[in-house]
Formats: structure tokens, C-alpha cells, sequence
């Protein structure tokens, strides 16, 4: 590899937002400044396999940059690729991927205002009309998929570039409140404590909610006080087989959406001749309305850094990954605080617990990207690549992060694991239907009177769930399962909110999402902000998406006004297109892109 | 001495295509297999020199037991397969690809596609007028070489090319996002603040003539260019000691584009810039 770079220069702020990251240069080759030029620079290039193995610092590096400046200019790029041996044109294209990243000029203060579907319904588009004309041109409003604070809508996320950046998060937002949050971050009122998105909080009989709001997130010794840590020695006396045994026998599978048998994926990697073995936790709740993993991570940190540990065991990997979105600062920090103190007292790190095994959690950020949900994508973003899925096969359980064998898995999965371990699997499998076991998290949000997290064993109904969140009257739809999900009807209420009962009623659970709608709401409009969302998020990879995406919106636009005759040779034209995303694309967006339109289509008669 | 390299003998896999039996070595794509069978499956993506990116999605086939169509241009066979080439549900989505390809991409000069578009019925005008399309302008910004991205389906062919599968010099990469995902260098500049080193490989793998000899392309902007009267004459390069074959495509007795056999063991397609667009001096006649 023979790298170019141009003239430009980083500035003295740059150069220290990459050095705090990476350390100071070693020589010239990285960039260091001409007058420390030794001898041995000129003999010695510092690049080769060393250098190209820390590409993976290439998507942090991007963040210290944008933290510190809140730009990636020129010279910046160029310096960072310096650092890492990266071709600049790769770097460009990774940076122009993440929709947090601006390769352009732009103010310090970007305020994030979610105008995704409950928070228009909740009146985003009359917060952003106030907030471009009551902010002057200090601050950047960007349109923003959903930020995951649905129990809250309409939400706002200001994020001051500096050493260090600050984050405000207003929500429900006014335009008083995200104006102070934009322009003074720091004197922005505390947002309330992750409990507030649980109404159940402290209720009897529940299991993964039962310490939001009852442990202190950030004191270790609260969660051991309420029972932490007793999974992690359970799994130390059953050994790795043992542990996967208990998964599997309790019947466990994917919370992010796709439902895969948990215990199978982590036997497919354990068994992998291939090493080392990776864990890579996916938290990147992107999915439109859900914002369970976000609720974890803020009230129950030690429980995902202990799920963690538990799962790397099991299957025999030593260095896990938590990914988490970059829309997410407060769980970010809640995290990154709960991994430096299970390290410091040894439960992480090179004997955990006393028993010779050893662990260790890296967080990484994302930076606004729904596709880097997806596991493949996920591992190349880390890579420090454009986040584009990969095809399969090869399965991530023989080849993932860095082409090794790995386990990838949401948040809610893994923490599932506690319970596993400490009830046992019997009396986990216990709770639920026989085909769907254990408890689930779902997101209630829109027009109901509690919206939040829920947790209800499997076999619940929807119509329980939303009496439950108190429902509003003149429901017109409820979306299940996020934009990649679908619509149903108001007279639907007793479909059973497990995996076979929604794919029987032609629905699906997904990821957990419940989003009620009332009739004013047109629905139209919802599901042009779908169709929106998709083509804003889709990679361009495969043609079926990336057109599609596009030719979808072009049509639900040109019929937003029309019902009946009027709107029947664009409805055929997208069902033909939204059957060739389903079929060809290459992962689940493109599959999934179509999937609400035609809900709403053939089950709630939109535009009859 | 030229040595084959024969490699270790590989088991053939039995399996079938539309019904009938077919046997293909271990490691074979369904691609492979059809082509070999006498299948006509389109491809624009796929390359003979480059590993499948399967972005385009016109190869799609139907394998029994798969809950989505399969590219058969990565997929690799398996024993057992049932692969069918000519589903109604394949023809379906490869008629809607070069549906959306058409109505978005400027496909005049991609070989073989307006005869798919006449075979899958494909309609592109049915998106309406106000289809959104890609609108660039041709990049003219060196004597060699044109990039014309309002012919690119984005196939990464010339990324892979230019990276890590041929030429190492990683001075193109695809950037931006979804429908506004374009080939670009570093901060969208010219070419001529790049890493390029003109070695035109990714005019070699381009599938749809965005990327073009400037001596093409000044041709085709003038109706000169005519396909029909050119000669192509296979030889050696005289540069330098390796002995790369090159093809010279001649109209009119001048030299318009300069090609290398893909099957050639020395370059596999591949040139450098004095192969590929040192021609000059044959022609320089004053």
C-alpha cells in the first residue's frame, strides 16, 4: 500500500483530539513534525501489518475528531490516516457513511430533533419549525431518525463539540427547553433517571427489570447487593458446556428481532476450531420505537457487563465488544463507568472472580446508522469499515469480527442469561408459551397514557399490554415491531405477543416495539416518514434497496392525497418493487422495507 | 518456461439446475455452474478477475429451502442443491433491478442490457417522469481517463480493483450513503490530488463505461466511435521486461483503447499506465 496524502494540515486541535486517542507519534511517518525527524525515520517506514492492524481505531479516531471540532476537516482525516496507515479515500468513505460525521464545515452545537413517528405525532414538526427560527446559526438542526426516547416524545439531543463534548438531551422537548439545551448544554436540567421509562418500577415478579430503579447504576456494590454476580459463579460451576446446555434447554432466542435459538449460536462458535472466539454485544437499538436496551443499560449496567462475561464464557472468547449507538451518550457513560469498575475490582480483566478467566469489554460508538444493526455491518463498522453488510454465508459464528469465529447478540438476549442461570433453566422455560419462553421487554409508546418499558412473560396479549399502558380511545393502528414490522388493526387486540402468535396473525414481534396510533395521525404521513427512514438509512449496496427504497417513497409521496382508482396502478407498482427488496436485497433492511407499507395497505385499507 | 499451475484436484458436487443434474467442482459458484450448463443467467457486477461483491442483484436465482433468492455469482454450490434459474419469482426481481438500474442509471453504453430489458419485459419508464436519477456530470480532469458516474450502477468492481484485489493503491472507495453513494477519492477532489496511478484497471473491470479512455470518450461525445471498425490486435509490451499482453483496440489506424486478455497468467487484465495509455509514441507520425 503506498498512501497519498495532500497539503493539507491538521490544526494544533485536531492533532491533539487524534493523539489523545492514539498516543503521540512516534515519527514522521505518523506525522509527527519535521524538526523531531531522527535518522531512523528515514530508514524505517512504521507502517506494514503493525500499523494496518489498528484500522479498527479508524471509527473512534472519526469520534475524537468530531467530538473535539464537531467536523472532520481535510487535514484532519488526512493526519488520522497517517496514524493508522489508512488510505485516505477509505477513511472519506467511512466518515461520509455515519450520518453523525459532517465532512463539511459546520457549527460546534448540533441539535438532534427525532422527527420519526412518535415524536411527529407528538409534534416534532411544529418543534422544528420553532427551533430553526429561535436558534440562530451557533447551533445545527438536524432531522433525526428516532433517538430512543419514545416514552418521552417529541425528544431533542444537543451535542457541543469540545474537550470534552457535551450532551443535553430535552425530552418531551419545548422549543424553550432544546433552545437551552442547544446553547448552554451545561445548564441543561438533569434528565430524569432511566426508572421513569419503567412504570412497572419496583413491582413484584419482575426478572430483567427488576433493579432499574432499585440499584444505584453506577455503585458495584448495589448490584451485588441485589443478586449480582450470583449467575457469573453459577456458570463458573457448570463450565462453558454447562452454561450453553442451560441457554439452550431454556429455550432462549434473539430478542433483536431475527428470534435465532440463543444456545444454538453460542454451540455453533464454542465449537469453532478457529480462534480467538468473539463476543460482540449489539447495542444498536436503531429500530424506530424501541428503546428497552437503552433503559437496561442506564438502570442495570452490571447486569449487561455480567451477561457479558457469562456468554464469553460459554463460548470460550476472552474479548468482548459492546457497540452501542452513538445517539446514546448517557448509556454510553453509564457503561464505559461499569466496565472500568468490574475491572478494577476484578471482574473483569485477567482472573475474574479468582477463577484464571479471563475477559475484557472494549465499548465502541456508533455514529447514526441504522444498517450498523445488523450483525455483519455491525463487525465491519468496528473493523473500522463503511458499515455494509457482509453476504451470507459465511455465518459470523465461523467468520465475524475480524473474520473469527463469532457470537453476536442484543442487549435484552444476553441479559436474559442472569435469569437463566440463577432460576435455572426449568423454571425460566416455565414462564411464557411453550414455544416463546420467558419474559420480554416491549416498548409502548404513542398514543397511551404510561408509554415505556413493559415486561410481560410471553402469552401476553396486545390488548393486555396496551390496556396495561392505558391505551387511548379512537385507536387506529398500532405498529408491531418498528418500521422493519407492520400495522394492525384496533379490533386485533387478542393476538398473543409471542413469536408464533404474531407470525400466525401475519405480524411480527421484532425487536419489541409497540407504537399506537389515534386517528390524528393521517397515515399517510406515517408511512411516508417509513418509507423516508428507509431510504435515509439504506447503505446503497445492492441495487433492490438502495433504488428501491427511493422509487417507494416517490410513490407513497405521489399518492399521499389519493385513495381508491386513483391510487391503484402506484399501489401494484409497490408491491412489485417491494416483492424484489423482500426477495434480492441483500439483508434484512431491504427485506424488511417494504414490510410496513404493505401492512397498512392490506390491513388497515390506507388509501381505499 | 510457463508453468500451469494445477492445483489440487477438487471433488465434483452433484446437484441439480432447473430439474436436470449437473456436477461442478468443490468451490464452484452457482454462476459457475450455470454457465458451464449452458444457462444464461445476467450478471453486471460480477467480474472474471475480481471476488463477487453480489450488489447488483440481476443473478438472482431461486434455491429450494431459501427463505430469499440466492446471488448465484458468490453463492457456492452444495451438494443436493436445487437451484432454479427461471422462476417466475427470479425473473421478477431481475426485472425489477434493471428496472430500477434503468430508471435511475444511464445504461447506453453497458454491453448486453438492452437486450435483457427486451427479454424481462422491463419497463423503467413506469417510475414516472420525476424519477429521482443520479445527474452527474462526466469528470474530465486528466488526458487519460474520464469518470462519467451518471453510468455508475455501483458495482465496487474498480474499488476492489484499485484496492486490495489487484492494484494496492486504494485511491477510489465508494463514499456517501444510499442513493447518494458515489465513487469518489478523498474530499470528492480531482483525480490528479489523488493517490491514482493511472494504471486504468478500473477501466478494465467497469461493467457499464463510466469509466472510459478519454480517446473513447472524446469519440463518443464527436459519433465517431464505432465499435464495428475497430481491429483488436493482441501483443506484447515493449516497456519492460515482463512481458504483459496487451490488447490494442485500433479505428482508423490510431490506437483508441488499449485492453489486456483476462486470462492472461502475467496480467489478469491488469496494466500499468505505460501499458495501458503509452501508445502515444506509435502514433506520434510528425
Amino acid at each position: 500500500m503506498d498512501l497519498h496524502f495532500g497539503d493539507s494540515m491538521p490544526t494544533d486541535e485536531e492533532r491533539a483530539a487524534v493523539d489523545a486517542l492514539l498516543g503521540p507519534p512516534e515519527s514522521s511517518w505518523e506525522g509527527a513534525a519535521r524538526e523531531g525527524t531522527t535518522a531512523a525515520d528515514l530508514r524505517w517506514a512504521r507502517g506494514g501489518r503493525q500499523a494496518r492492524d489498528r484500522r479498527d481505531l479508524l471509527l473512534p479516531g472519526l469520534h475524537a475528531l468530531n467530538d473535539r471540532v464537531g467536523w472532520i476537516s481535510e487535514g484532519a482525516l488526512d493526519y488520522l490516516c497517517r496514524r493508522l496507515t489508512v488510505p485516505p479515500a477509505e477513511a472519506y468513505g467511512v466518515a461520509t457513511f455515519y450520518a453523525m460525521f459532517s465532512v463539511k464545515p459546520r457549527p460546534a452545537t448540533v441539535l438532534h430533533v427525532c422527527t420519526d413517528l412518535t415524536c411527529t405525532a407528538a409534534g416534532a414538526r411544529e418543534l422544528c419549525a420553532g427551533l430553526e427560527s429561535g436558534l440562530g446559526p451557533g447551533v445545527h438542526v438536524d432531522r433525526s431518525p428516532c433517538l430512543g426516547l419514545c416514552e418521552r416524545a417529541p425528544a431533542t439531543l444537543a451535542i457541543r463539540a469540545g474537550d470534552p463534548a457535551r450532551t443535553a438531551v430535552s425530552a418531551p422537548a419545548t422549543v424553550r427547553e432544546a433552545v437551552l439545551a442547544a446553547t448552554a448544554p451545561d445548564s441543561a436540567p438533569e434528565e430524569p433517571a432511566a426508572v421513569s421509562a419503567v412504570p412497572q418500577a419496583g413491582s413484584e415478579g419482575l426478572v430483567l427489570l427488576s433493579r432499574v430503579g432499585v440499584v444505584d447504576p453506577a455503585s458495584l456494590d448495589d448490584y451485588r447487593a441485589h443478586g449480582g454476580y450470583s449467575a457469573l459463579r453459577r456458570a463458573f460451576a457448570l463450565g462453558p458446556a454447562g452454561v450453553i446446555r442451560e441457554v439452550t434447554d431454556s429455550g432462549l432466542v434473539g430478542r433483536g428481532g431475527a428470534a435465532f435459538p440463543t444456545g444454538r449460536k453460542w454451540q455453533a462458535t464454542a465449537s469453532q476450531p478457529d480462534h480467538p472466539h468473539y463476543l460482540v454485544c449489539n447495542a444498536d437499538e436503531s429500530e424506530p420505537g424501541t428503546f428497552k436496551d437503552r433503559v437496561l443499560m442506564e438502570g442495570d449496567p452490571y447486569a449487561l457487563v455480567e451477561a457479558m462475561t457469562i456468554a464469553a464464557y460459554a463460548i470460550g472468547g476472552h474479548q468482548g465488544y459492546l457497540y452501542v449507538r452513538g445517539e446514546y451518550p448517557r448509556a454510553i457513560h453509564r457503561m464505559q463507568y461499569a466496565v472500568d469498575q468490574a475491572r478494577a475490582r476484578g471482574l473483569l480483566g485477567d482472573d475474574i472472580l479468582g477463577q484464571g478467566y479471563a475477559f475484557d469489554i472494549e465499548i465502541r460508538r456508533g455514529a447514526g446508522a441504522y444498517i450498523c444493526g445488523e450483525e455483519t455491518a455491525l463487525f465491519n463498522s468496528i473493523e473500522g469499515y463503511r458499515g455494509e453488510p457482509r453476504s451470507k454465508p459465511p455465518f459470523p459464528v465461523e467468520k465475524g469480527l475480524f473474520g473469527k469465529p463469532t457470537v453476536e447478540n442484543n442487549v435484552e438476549t444476553l441479559v436474559n442469561v442472569l435469569p437463566i442461570l440463577t432460576m435455572g433453566a426449568p423454571a425460566y422455560a416455565a414462564i411464557g408459551t411453550a414455544k416463546s419462553t420467558g419474559p420480554k421487554l416491549f416498548c409502548v409508546s404513542g398514543s397511551v397514557a404510561r408509554p415505556g418499558v413493559y415486561e410481560v412473560p410471553f402469552g401476553a396479549t396486545l390488548g393486555e399490554l396496551l390496556a396495561r399502558a392505558g391505551v387511548r380511545d379512537r385507536l387506529r393502528a398500532v405498529l408491531l415491531g418498528g418500521a422493519a414490522g407492520g400495522f394492525v388493526r384496533p379490533d386485533e387486540m387478542d393476538i398473543p405477543l409471542t413469536f408464533e402468535g404474531t407470525r400466525a396473525a401475519g405480524a411480527t414481534l421484532g425487536s419489541g416495539v409497540v407504537m399506537a396510533f389515534d386517528d390524528t395521525v393521517p397515515l399517510p404521513r406515517l408511512l411516508l416518514r417509513i418509507a423516508e427512514f428507509f431510504r435515509d438509512e439504506s447503505c446503497g449496496q445492492c441495487v433492490p434497496c438502495r433504488v428501491g427504497t427511493v422509487r417507494q417513497e416517490e410513490v407513497l409521496h405521489r399518492i399521499a392525497q389519493r385513495t381508491g382508482a386513483a391510487a391503484a396502478d402506484d399501489i401494484a407498482l409497490l408491491r412489485e418493487v417491494g416483492r424484489a427488496m423482500r426477495d434480492a436485497s441483500i439483508c434484512g433492511l431491504g427485506q424488511t422495507a417494504w414490510n410496513a407499507v404493505e401492512s397498512a395497505i392490506d390491513r388497515l385499507g390506507a388509501y381505499e | 518456461m510457463t508453468v500451469t499451475p494445477l492445483g489440487i484436484p477438487r471433488r465434483l458436487l452433484e446437484f441439480t439446475i432447473d430439474g436436470e443434474p449437473v456436477r461442478a467442482p468443490e468451490g464452484s459458484t452457482i454462476l459457475d455452474a450455470c454457465r458451464a450448463a449452458g444457462k444464461d443467467v445476467p450478471t453486471l457486477c460480477q467480474g472474471d478477475t475480481l471476488t463477487p461483491k453480489n450488489a447488483c442483484r440481476v443473478c438472482v436465482v431461486e434455491v429450494e429451502g431459501s427463505r430469499t433468492l440466492v446471488p448465484a455469482c458468490s453463492r457456492r454450490a452444495e451438494p443436493g442443491m436445487q437451484v432454479r434459474t427461471d422462476t417466475e419469482r427470479a425473473r421478477h426481481s431481475r426485472r425489477i433491478v434493471l428496472e430500477l438500474l434503468a430508471s435511475s442509471v444511464d445504461l447506453s453504453t453497458t454491453p448486453g442490457v438492452a437486450e435483457w430489458i427486451k427479454e424481462y419485459e422491463a419497463k423503467p419508464d413506469r417510475f414516472g417522469p420525476d424519477a429521482a436519477r443520479l445527474n452527474e456530470e462526466p469528470r474530465i480532469d486528466n488526458d487519460l481517463y474520464v469518470r462519467d458516474y451518471d453510468k455508475c450502477i455501483l458495482c465496487y468492481k474498480c474499488v476492489d480493483a484499485c484496492g486490495d484485489q489487484w492494484q494496492n493503491t486504494f485511491a477510489i472507495s465508494v463514499s456517501g450513503r444510499g442513493f447518494d453513494a458515489r465513487i469518489a477519492v478523498e474530499h470528492d477532489a480531482p483525480l490528479t490530488d489523488s493517490a491514482c496511478v493511472y494504471c486504468g484497471n478500473c477501466i478494465e473491470v467497469c461493467p457499464t463505461g463510466a469509466l472510459s479512455f478519454k480517446s473513447e470518450f472524446d469519440r463518443r461525445s464527436a459519433g465517431t466511435w464505432d465499435e464495428a471498425a475497430q481491429t483488436q490486435t493482441t501483443t506484447v509490451c515493449a516497456y519492460c521486461g515482463v512481458g504483459c499482453n496487451l490488447t490494442l483496440h485500433v479505428q482508423d489506424n490510431e490506437i483508441v483503447k488499449v485492453t489486456s486478455p483476462h486470462d492472461n497468467p502475467v496480467t489478469h487484465g491488469n496494466l500499468c499506465i505505460k501499458g495501458r495509455f503509452g501508445y502515444q509514441h506509435v502514433q506520434n507520425r510528425g
